[in-house]
């Protein structure tokens, strides 16, 4: 992505050389796109941009993301202000749930005639 | 923006701006056809122009935005363009009205076939015609015709998130950077001459207007430049110069200015060069 908006700069009527047009587009910031495919549903993950703010990135978004009608509503979030579990982490987060299985509803007989269980 | 002034008047010189247009004029659906090619002509004309962004836009975020707008206006043309051949009686299709039509028979205003200049040209250029094509398309959903209806209930809501895409770049790039700000202003002068042609009051306007189909140019200006204005503030520009030194004229008599010719010759070499061909 970066590398073909760098060769867009490069254009003959752009001033060229060590300038700082590119300089501050590498510092646009990257933002995450949340897409929801339709009322009732959750926001899922559908990709990430670069904008200038939010207002630019939410627009970028509806320009990349539902082109087909892919959504009704979107949120994009500073992936900055993200805050993901770490890979390392991964054994000591979510090993520990694999053995408890009295989590799941699966020890319950659901009556025949109860509708959408 | 350039080269445009070999047809330059002096903005205070009266011309009759119908010079060119036959003294049979057309009525029915004649008229209709003529004008929705003016209308059709603007949208596809500045659907070519805008296809040239992709690959070439600051950022590729900004190819899709631009493409997105392109591909918008070629579906108003597309449907626009189908209805003409319709009514004219000469029973042509969409493609054969876009790509075997001369030169002098396009009716689109020359602001839409200037050449691409840098970004901030193109913002100017976006927000003067989207503030123009949206209070049009906002007029002519209660046209006469039914496909010209139509496609202004579609072209309406289109037309609002092009205005919208110019208005953030516009008041970003004004209130950016001394750098950024000095080249919209500059951007700015430069669509400057290109606007008044927009609300010129022409015959078949009038005529369209009058039958119930069209409506006047001049009736959309004080709206579509109010909203101008207003973002040309926010963006701490200086107003819109109504008055410049020269303004085009002529596009809807089918007179053009240079860059048009090439631009028609890029969209329709491959039609030509392969008439009917399918894929």
């Amino acid at each position: 992505m970066s590398e073909q908006a760098t060769q867009g700069l490069g254009r003959s009527d752009q001033p060229s050389g060590p300038d700082g047009a590119r300089k501050a587009e590498q510092g646009w910031p990257l933002w995450e796109v949340f897409v929801r495919g339709k009322r009732g549903l959750s926001h899922v993950h559908a990709g990430s941009l670069h904008a200038p703010d939010g207002p630019m990135a939410l627009r970028n978004a509806r320009d990349l993301y539902t082109r087909r009608q892919e959504g009704v509503s979107l949120w994009v979030v500073k992936a900055a202000d993200i805050v993901a579990s770490s890979p390392d982490e991964k054994d000591s987060f979510f090993d520990p749930a694999a053995d408890k299985v009295y989590r799941h509803p699966t020890f319950y007989d659901v009556p025949e005639d109860v509708e959408y269980l | 923006m350039s080269d445009t002034e070999v047809h330059q008047t002096p903005t205070g010189a009266q011309q009759p701006v119908g010079r060119a247009v036959p003294a049979d004029e057309p009525t029915g659906d004649a008229l209709t056809a003529r004008y929705l090619t003016q209308l059709a002509d603007d949208a596809l004309t500045y659907a070519q122009r805008l296809g040239e962004w992709v690959t070439n836009a600051p950022q590729i975020e900004e190819d899709m935005a631009l493409a997105n707008v392109s591909l918008d206006l070629l579906g108003q043309a597309r449907a626009l363009l189908t209805r003409v051949g319709q009514l004219d009686g000469t029973g042509r299709t969409e493609d054969d009205l876009a790509y075997v039509r001369g030169e002098r028979e396009f009716r689109n205003v020359h602001l839409v076939e200037q050449e691409r200049g840098d970004f901030a040209d193109e913002m100017a250029r976006l927000l003067l015609l989207s503030s123009y094509q949206l209070e049009l398309y906002s007029a002519l959903l209660s046209s006469a015709d039914e496909t010209l209806a139509g496609v202004a209930g579609k072209a309406v809501k289109e037309v609002a998130y092009h205005r919208d895409h110019a208005d953030q770049w516009v008041v970003r790039l004004g209130d950016g950077t001394p750098e950024s700000s000095a080249r919209m202003q500059a951007a700015m002068t430069r669509v400057a001459p290109h606007v008044a042609e927009l609300f010129d009051d022409d015959p078949v306007s009038v005529a369209a207007a009058e039958a119930g189909v069209g409506v006047l140019p001049s009736s959309l200006r004080e709206a579509a430049l109010a909203h101008v204005a207003a973002v040309l503030a926010e963006a701490g520009l200086e107003p819109l110069d109504e008055a410049p030194r020269w303004r085009s004229r002529g596009g809807r008599d089918g007179v053009h200015s240079r860059p048009m010719g090439y631009l028609l010759a890029e969209m329709q070499s491959v039609a030509r060069a392969h008439p009917g061909a399918t894929w």
